[in-house]
Formats: structure tokens, C-alpha cells, sequence
């Protein structure tokens, strides 16, 4: 997203399940898929990888459930210890802070939203969100005061005073949205936030999400298993499988042009012209630029398809919101993004 | 590999298990056929082959007590803080005349804010129950000695808690420590209570202060168990909250863990109050007063109707403390709107200090709400003693138990009795042994046969035996009793509902109280030991059957009956095989419980270990005492695994666990 330092960076980040993981790491011969390593005994949660997020950036995990995904963003709030590689986060080396820092580190830098919500059924929803306030030592009214504003964020006005169980699924969740955002942090974690919510209440999560994402712009890690959110929400997708990262692009390049079979198969279903921009087809102009009318840069393939089919030119000029022409998009391509490839 | 180990068919020796059985079996009979010429120790362990077990132990405590001064140290606990502790509450709730020198406090004052309290837990129904409890309580002129025994129970059962659950975190924390502590919990929840006591009066002098650590030390096991279970069940995601929002470590445990474990640490509270309950009654055996005592010295000169009025006011004592913990269990707080005031918010505590209050000044002009007088009170004794005498006297009815008697004496317990003793000891442990390993597999079978050989060479054979036979005499008895019960009850839901809550209630009256029909019909003999122990083991025999029934999935019966089976086709084929295994849970605790009764009828007067027992808390055999308590204990922990294990086998086989 920008030059400056990636906020998450891991590399060759291994995370094994057994009785001696360290030495069986230390000890492992390179390449082993695995099938192989759970037959020695070993289940590779997270399986060699690297990835970076950069400042203000959504990375969306997605895979199938087993797949390791949520076993990752663990090993970045070092909810997991990881058996090899490094993860820094803010240029930090997190596998070596003493827990002093670490809790520090959590109870400045970083919220979590998790799946099924992990609120505390003893406190009323004011009590859950000031919670991390109340654990790094905030006074009583001051504490009161930010947890009331981040309950009126989530649109939980008038419920401060209910315990969980009085709530419902989509609320509990704000609740949780609430409580990770109460200390202001600058890293995001949301573990399938939306999974366990009925499809209506999901989608209007996942706008009040859109929402506060907009308004406050925070680095963001979020798992999904659920393709369509992952398009929606990310600027760039990580598609995981057996513990290993498959392929890490923008939703554009994934459909364009998936890195592996797994990842083909997995996209196979999805529409690609409402996936792909404008912007991606363009190519860089080549002497003359075609005559007429433009396409939005920012527009996918599905928005401009009226457009598209009714042109008779093989090059369409592509310009950004400014106007300014980025390129040249040939046309026979992207209706080829639109309707698939003739046979 | 799953399919080999489960059948039950193949195993490495090429013999297969039933095989195995059979041979065991074989070898018992012949044995047993041959005592006539079998060699003596054979038959029963030569006297002076029996290591002298008590001896040993007493010397062991001997170091203990006069070598480490250990004693030293508990007795300082029981003279200084827990004396400290007895005394003032005995003091505010009976008026014994020690610091702070306030009490007794009016009973109408201690009903009145129990029947608060009752109302927040329950509403208007408990709210009765307990004002309603202490109010009989005091107007048949028992408050004193209830008052006895409640002084201790108020600060043992909190004592007991707190131990419990620090204990509790330690074994959930330290995998280590809760391996450690398993078996010794498991000896502790099987170990007779008399073997409690004996220990307790030599490390904390008699009186008060044994029967309170006795009481204690009884009713920890639950709560470490209870809290354990509770904290392993807190949701990860939970557990991951708390940390990704900072939390150290001890803000981890106070803050999450043990608020989230709150339902199974209230159920520990539950099981504590009532073993609690259930033992300072019977720590009238080392001469604590109270209810207990009452009760021992009424049914020892048989007036019936004085020990009916204690066992009811025992009775709805349990059932109050019962209850009242189950209501907090399932108590869930509820919000108030914003910038509600305090005094509404606080609106029970508020009701409950006024209401004692108000009935504390008034007491004080109101002699009858101060203390209820021998005259005044309403004890009907004499005439509920003529009551059930004559009702015992009628023909009919003598006739009846007179029957029983004979019947069950002559033809059932004598016979069976004698053919038990008459088996040699090997051939006994070949057969327990036998029984082990076909239900319980090897585990069990090698620990049976440690623990049985252990009795035999305790000494204490014959005794040991006496109480086996009384324990298997009365569970198969009440068998014929509680399956068909259970089964009857689990056709409707309604009555389901009805015996479910009739067995739940029956579970939490203290044992000493199932003595009292018992000898009210049978006098004092063997048949009135086994006729208490049936009582109590048919409750949860009846319970685990209804249960077991109930917990049969809807799509099996559903199925039996699109198969078109009749009612006794899917019970024999459909619903019983499914409910054997819970079945089981209810057969091992009957056991359980029968060892516990008995031991407790010794009362009565038994020839078994129970008696021999009863007799070391005259004295200080420690060693004998201890000895005798294990043998319970280990006949108790075979039946315990055996039947356990096969349960869970089962219950996996079937895929109901």
C-alpha cells in the first residue's frame, strides 16, 4: 500500500503440533509436504510462511476450515508460540519480547474480534468493552467514558447495562467489535467475526465493518472462509491450505491469474467481472491513444459490460477518477473477463 | 487396530476373554466344592501369616504425631482459629457464652432474612421454604440444636470451599499435582466417614473442632473436582480474549477463568453445603451436639416420634440448603436501566438486613420470637411415638413386617450370607477378580485382585466379607425395587418429572435419616440394615434408570416403531441396551452408597467392618481404625472402577459419550 514498513511481517513462520515439535523441526529435511509430516507424528498448522502487511492495508486469510488460518493470525498476536521463523510486528521481533512487553504490546497495539464472540458472561456490555481498559489500570470514570463512546459507535446505545446472554448474535458481535476497538489499537485481528451470524445480519455487519473501517483506517487481519466476504473486504487475499499460504494478491490477480490448481478450483465459481477492475486489463499506452469515451479506472468489468458490448473499438481508453488516462484496455479481453473465454 | 482392541474376542494371549472368564470361574467352583479338604490356608490366611498392618500405622502416626510434632501444629489450628471461629458463631446462633457474647439472635430474625434470601433465589415459594423451615424448626423447640449443628456448618462449609477450589486451581494448573491428587481423591470419596473421625479427634481434640475438620476434609473432594471440571470448560475464545486485551496472569485467573467457570464452582458450593450437612450430623458419633446427637440418643431409647420430628426438621433443613444453592446456580444477574439508584439495585440486600433488623427489635419485645420455650413448643413426640407404635402394632401391618423378617432373614440374607463366608478366600478374589476383568477389562481385574488380596491380609476377612454381603444383598434387592421403577416413570414425562425430582430431593437427606423407617419397622437386626441400605440405594438406582431411558434419541424409538416393534420389543431391544450404560453410573453409585450405609448401620448393630469401626472411636486405635478403612474403601474402588469402566466403554461403543 505504501513504501514504509510493513506492520506484520513474517517470515518462514512454522507452527507444528506434537510432542517435540522444536527438534523435529530443527531436524526436518526441506520439502516435506504435509501428508508427510503428519505421518511423522507432526501437524503442521502453519506450514513455511511469509507474508507482510503493510500500514492501513486489509489482508483477508481464507480457506477451508483446518486449513490453518486461524492458527496463523494466532501466531501474530502470539496467542501461539511459533516453532520457526520470525514475525515482527512495528519492527519488533514478538518471539522474543518478555511477557511484560508482550502484554504491553496487546494492550496498546492490538484488538481481536473472535468467531463466537468470547465475551465474559459475568459483565454487562459496558463492563465487557472497558475490560482491556479495566486490565491496563484506566481509572473508573475515565474508562466509563471511552467504553459509552465506542458502545455509541457500534450502535449499542441503550444496551450498556444488558449481560450477553439478553443479546442477540449480531449485537454480542458488536459487543466484541466494541471491546477490541476500546483501547484504540492499530492492528486489527477479526477471526471469522461474521461466521456464526445469520446471512441478513452478516451482510449488514460487514457494511457498519465497511463503516468503521472508512472512519478509522486501522492495519486490519481478517480470516473468512467465505469467498464473497473475502472479495468485498480486501485489498489484498491470502488463500491458505494445509497450513500454507497458496497465493497473496489482490482479489484482481487471483481470479486473473491463480497460482496454483487449488487456488483455480477455488475461484473457479466465481464471477470474475465483478471481481475485476478496469484498472488491472489496462495496459501501458502504446503510441496512439484510441479516440471516444473512457472507462473508470475503478470500475469492474461487470459495471462497464453495457459499455463494453455496445463498443465497437479493440482498445478502450482507461482513466482514473481525476480523468487523467492510465492506459489502454483491449476489449476483447476483458469481454473475455465477462462472458469467459470462447471455445 | 480400533476393531481388535474393542472385541472383545481376540486378545494376545489367544485365549479369548470369556474364556478367560470361564476358567477363573471353573477354577473358583472347584476350589469352593473342595474346601472340605482343602489345606487351611487355603481356605482362610493363617493368623500368623496376617502382617500386623495396625501396628505399623500406629507407629507410623506415632512418628508423625510425636516425632514431627505435627500434631503440635493441628492442634494450634483447632485450639486457636478454628475454636475461635466455632465459638462465635456458636455464640451468635446458639448463644454459647463466648466473644462477641451477643447471641443468640432471635430466630424470627434468621427466618425472616432466609426467607429474603429465598425470595431473590426463588420467588414466593422458596421465599416459604426457608422462612418456613426455621419458623418449624423453632416452634418444635429444636432451635438450639439445629442451631448446634448450623454453627458448625457455617464454618466448615466455607472453609471446605476455599480449600477446595485453591486446591481445584492448583490440580488445574499443575497436571502434575492433579495426577498426585486423583487417587488419593478417589480413596477419600470412598473412605468410610468413621475413618474421618478417629483421625480428626486425635489431631484436633474432641469436640467441636474434630467434627468440623472431619466435616471439612469430607467435603472438599467435590468442590477440587468441580472446580477443575469448570475451569477445563472456560471457552478458548474466552481464554483468548482476556488475553489479546492484556491480562497478566493473575487477572487472567480471577477475572475470566473463575467468573466463567461461576455455574460449576456454585454446583462444588452446592455438593459442599450438603456433604457438609450430611456430616455434622453424623459427627454426633464423637459426641458433637446438635440435631445428630439428638436424633443418635432418641433412636437408641426408640421414641419414635421425637426422632421423626428431628429426621423432618434434618430433612427440611437439607432440602432448603438444596435448594437454595441450586437456585444460585442458575441465577443469572439482570441489568438494570441506566442511573438506577443504588437502593434498587441493592433492593434484596436492602429487604434482607431490614427484614432482620425489624424482626431483631421486635423479638425483643416479643418473648415468643426470641426463643421458642419447652412449653411452648409444639413438639408432638409423645403422641406421634403412640402414633406409630400403635400403627406397628396392628395385626395386619406385624404381620407383614413379621413375614418380611422371616422371609428375608431365613431365606434370603442367612443363606446367602453363609454361602459367601463359606467360600474359601482365593477361590472369593478368583471370582471378584473374574467379575472385574469381564466387565472392566485388565485395569480393573489387576487392581481388584491387589485390593481384595490387601483385605485378606488386613485380617479382616470374614468381616469384610459380612459387609460385602450386606452391600450386594441390599443393591440387588433394591434393583427389583428401582429398574422397574424407573422404567415404569420414564413411559410419561410427567412422572418422569415427579420421580426425577422425588429421587433428587431423597439424595440430599442426610444418611442417618433412612436409619429412622428402618428400625421404626424392623427393629434393630440385619434385616433393618439392609432395609436402610435398600432405601438409599434405590434412589439412584431409580434416577439413572429413569435418565438412562430418557436419554434414548428420539430417532431410535422413532425407528423401533416404524419397524413396528410392540412396547416390550423396543424396551428389551431398543431402549434398555441403550440405557445399560447409564444404567451402570446408577448401579456403581448404588454400590457406592450402600458401602457408605452400611457402614453408618453399624449403628444398628452389625458383625461386619463398620462395627469394629464404630468401636475404635471409643479409643485411640488409630492404626485398626485406618486399617479397617481401607478395606472399605479398596472393596468399594473395585466395584467403582469396574463398573465405571465399562460404562464408558459402552457408551463409546454405542456413540453416546
Amino acid at each position: 500500500m505504501s513504501d514504509e514498513a510493513p506492520v506484520i511481517s513474517c517470515k518462514n513462520v512454522w507452527k507444528l503440533f506434537g510432542p517435540e515439535p522444536e527438534k523435529y523441526l530443527a531436524s526436518m529435511e526441506p520439502g516435506r509436504s504435509f501428508d508427510d509430516i503428519r505421518a511423522d507424528g507432526y501437524i503442521a498448522g502453519v506450514k513455511d510462511v511469509s507474508v507482510e502487511v503493510g500500514r492501513g492495508e486489509m489482508l483477508v486469510i481464507m480457506g477451508l476450515s483446518g486449513s490453518g488460518k486461524s492458527t496463523l493470525v494466532r501466531c501474530f498476536s502470539r496467542l501461539h508460540e511459533i516453532t520457526g521463523g520470525t514475525i515482527s510486528v512495528e519492527g519488533q521481533d514478538i518471539m522474543s519480547l518478555p511477557e511484560k512487553d508482550l502484554i504491553e504490546l496487546r494492550r496498546s497495539k492490538m484488538g481481536m474480534v473472535f468467531q463466537s464472540f468470547g465475551l465474559l458472561p459475568h459483565r454487562t456490555v459496558l463492563e465487557n468493552i472497558a475490560f482491556p481498559l479495566e486490565m491496563r489500570g484506566q481509572d473508573k470514570h475515565e474508562r466509563r467514558e471511552r467504553a459509552l463512546e465506542v458502545c455509541k459507535l457500534v450502535g449499542l446505545e441503550g444496551r450498556e447495562e444488558y449481560f450477553p446472554r439478553e443479546l442477540s448474535g449480531g449485537q454480542q458481535q458488536r459487543v466484541g467489535i466494541a471491546r477490541s476497538l476500546a483501547i484504540e489499537p492499530d492492528i486489527w485481528f477479526l477471526d471469522e467475526p461474521f461466521s456464526a451470524l445469520d446471512p441478513l445480519i452478516r451482510r449488514e455487519m460487514q457494511d457498519e465493518f465497511l463503516r468503521l473501517q472508512e472512519m478509522l483506517g486501522k492495519t486490519i487481519v481478517f480470516i473468512t472462509h467465505d469467498f464473497d466476504e473475502a472479495l468485498r473486504l480486501a485489498d489484498r487475499i491470502a488463500i491458505m491450505k494445509d497450513g500454507a499460504v497458496e497465493q497473496c494478491d489482490t482479489p484482481d490477480q487471483i481470479v486473473l491469474n491463480p497460482a496454483t490448481p487449488y487456488v483455480k478450483k477455488f475461484t473457479e465459481e466465481i464471477e470474475k467481472s465483478r471481481v475485476v477492475h478496469a484498472r488491472v486489463l489496462a495496459n501501458p499506452i502504446n503510441g496512439s491513444v484510441p479516440e471516444g469515451p473512457t472507462v473508470r479506472a475503478g470500475h469492474t468489468i461487470l459495471q462497464l459490460a453495457r459499455q463494453l458490448v455496445n463498443d465497437d473499438r479493440d482498445e478502450v481508453p482507461v482513466a482514473d477518477k481525476n480523468d487523467k488516462l492510465i492506459g489502454v484496455m483491449n476489449r476483447q479481453e476483458a469481454l473475455d473477463v465477462l462472458l469467459g473465454k470462447g471455445n | 487396530m480400533a476393531d481388535v482392541t474393542a472385541s472383545p474376542v481376540a486378545s494376545e494371549t489367544g485365549l479369548s476373554k470369556i474364556r478367560i472368564v470361564q476358567i477363573m470361574l471353573a477354577i473358583a467352583v472347584i476350589l469352593t466344592a473342595a474346601r472340605p479338604i482343602l489345606p487351611d490356608f487355603l481356605v482362610r490366611l493363617p493368623e500368623e501369616w496376617i502382617p500386623p498392618l495396625a501396628v505399623w500405622a500406629d507407629a507410623f502416626f506415632n512418628f508423625i504425631i510425636d516425632d514431627l510434632k505435627l500434631a503440635v501444629l493441628t492442634r494450634w489450628f483447632a485450639e486457636g482459629p478454628l475454636e475461635f471461629m466455632l465459638d462465635t458463631t456458636a455464640n451468635l446462633l446458639e448463644g454459647k457464652r463466648r466473644w462477641p457474647f451477643l447471641g443468640p439472635i432471635p430466630w424470627a430474625a434468621i427466618a425472616a432474612f432466609a426467607a429474603v434470601i429465598g425470595y431473590y433465589l426463588g420467588g414466593w415459594k422458596m421465599a416459604l421454604l426457608a422462612g418456613g423451615t426455621f419458623v418449624w424448626t423453632a416452634m418444635i423447640g429444636q432451635w438450639k440444636i439445629a442451631m448446634q449443628t448450623m454453627s458448625v456448618l457455617v464454618v466448615a462449609a466455607p472453609i471446605a470451599f476455599a480449600v477446595g477450589l485453591g486446591l481445584g486451581i492448583a490440580a488445574w494448573k499443575w497436571a502434575r499435582f492433579d495426577r498426585a491428587i486423583k487417587p488419593i481423591l478417589a480413596v477419600l470419596q470412598t473412605l468410610p466417614f468413621f475413618t474421618y473421625l478417629l483421625p480428626a479427634v486425635i489431631f484436633f481434640k474432641v469436640g467441636p473442632t474434630a467434627g468440623a475438620v472431619a466435616t471439612i476434609v469430607y467435603a472438599i473432594p467435590p468442590m477440587i473436582l468441580m472446580t477443575t471440571l469448570g475451569l477445563k470448560k472456560v471457552s478458548p475464545e474466552v481464554v483468548e480474549a482476556g488475553k489479546m486485551c492484556g491480562c497478566t496472569k493473575f487477572q487472567m485467573l480471577t477475572r475470566v477463568y473463575i467468573p466463567s467457570a461461576r455455574t460449576e464452582i456454585l454446583v462444588g458450593v452446592n455438593q459442599v453445603i450438603m456433604l457438609c450437612l450430611a456430616m455434622v450430623v453424623l459427627t454426633a458419633f464423637i459426641g458433637m451436639p446438635g440435631l445428630g446427637a439428638k436424633l443418635l440418643a432418641m433412636m437408641g431409647s426408640f421414641k419414635l416420634g421425637r426422632s421423626f420430628e428431628i429426621g423432618v426438621t434434618i430433612v427440611l433443613l437439607a432440602i432448603t440448603l438444596d435448594q437454595m444453592s441450586k437456585a444460585w446456580v442458575v441465577k443469572q444477574p439482570e441489568h438494570f436501566e441506566r442511573d438506577t439508584p443504588w437502593y434498587i439495585r441493592r433492593k434484596y440486600t436492602v429487604m434482607a438486613i431490614g427484614a432482620f433488623v425489624a424482626f431483631f427489635l421486635i423479638a425483643q419485645a416479643v418473648d415468643i420470637l426470641d426463643t421458642v420455650g419447652r412449653k411452648q413448643a409444639w413438639s408432638k413426640g409423645k403422641e406421634i411415638d403412640g402414633l406409630i407404635k400403635g400403627f406397628l402394632n396392628i395385626d395386619f401391618v406385624q404381620a407383614i413386617t413379621n413375614w418380611l423378617r422371616w422371609f428375608l432373614n431365613v431365606w434370603v440374607l442367612i443363606p446367602f450370607r453363609n454361602a459367601l463366608l463359606y467360600i474359601p478366600t482365593p477361590a472369593f478374589i478368583l471370582g471378584i477378580v473374574a467379575f472385574c476383568y469381564y466387565l472392566g477389562g485388565k485395569r480393573p481385574a489387576i487392581f481388584g485382585a491387589i485390593f481384595f488380596t490387601f483385605v485378606a491380609f488386613t485380617g479382616w476377612w470374614d468381616r469384610s466379607v459380612i459387609t460385602l454381603y450386606a452391600v450386594i444383598s441390599a443393591v440387588i434387592l433394591s434393583m427389583f425395587i428401582g429398574i422397574p421403577l424407573g422404567i415404569a416413570a420414564s413411559r410419561s414425562d410427567k412422572w418422569s418429572r415427579r420421580i426425577l425430582l422425588a429421587c433428587d430431593t431423597a439424595q440430599t437427606f442426610p444418611s442417618f435419616i433412612y436409619l429412622i423407617p428402618a428400625i421404626m419397622l424392623f427393629g434393630v437386626n440385619d434385616v433393618a440394615v439392609v432395609f436402610s441400605i435398600i432405601i438409599f440405594t434405590t434412589v439412584p438406582l431409580t434416577r439413572y434408570t429413569i435418565e438412562g431411558m430418557r436419554t434414548v434419541p428420539a430417532e431410535m424409538t422413532e425407528a423401533a416403531d416404524m419397524s413396528g416393534a410392540t412396547r416390550k420389543q423396543k424396551l428389551w431391544s431398543v431402549q434398555l441396551p441403550l440405557a445399560l450404560p447409564t444404567m451402570g453410573v446408577g448401579f456403581n453409585q448404588a454400590i457406592m452408597f450402600a458401602f457408605f450405609m452400611v457402614i453408618i448401620a453399624a449403628f444398628i448393630g452389625t458383625q461386619d467392618l463398620g462395627q469394629e469401626l464404630q468401636k475404635t472411636l471409643a479409643g485411640t486405635e488409630l492404626g485398626k481404625n485406618i486399617v479397617l478403612g481401607m478395606n472399605v474403601s479398596l472393596m468399594a474402588l473395585t466395584f467403582d472402577m469396574t463398573i465405571m469402566a465399562w460404562s464408558e466403554a459402552r457408551k463409546k461403543a454405542l456413540g453416546l459419550a
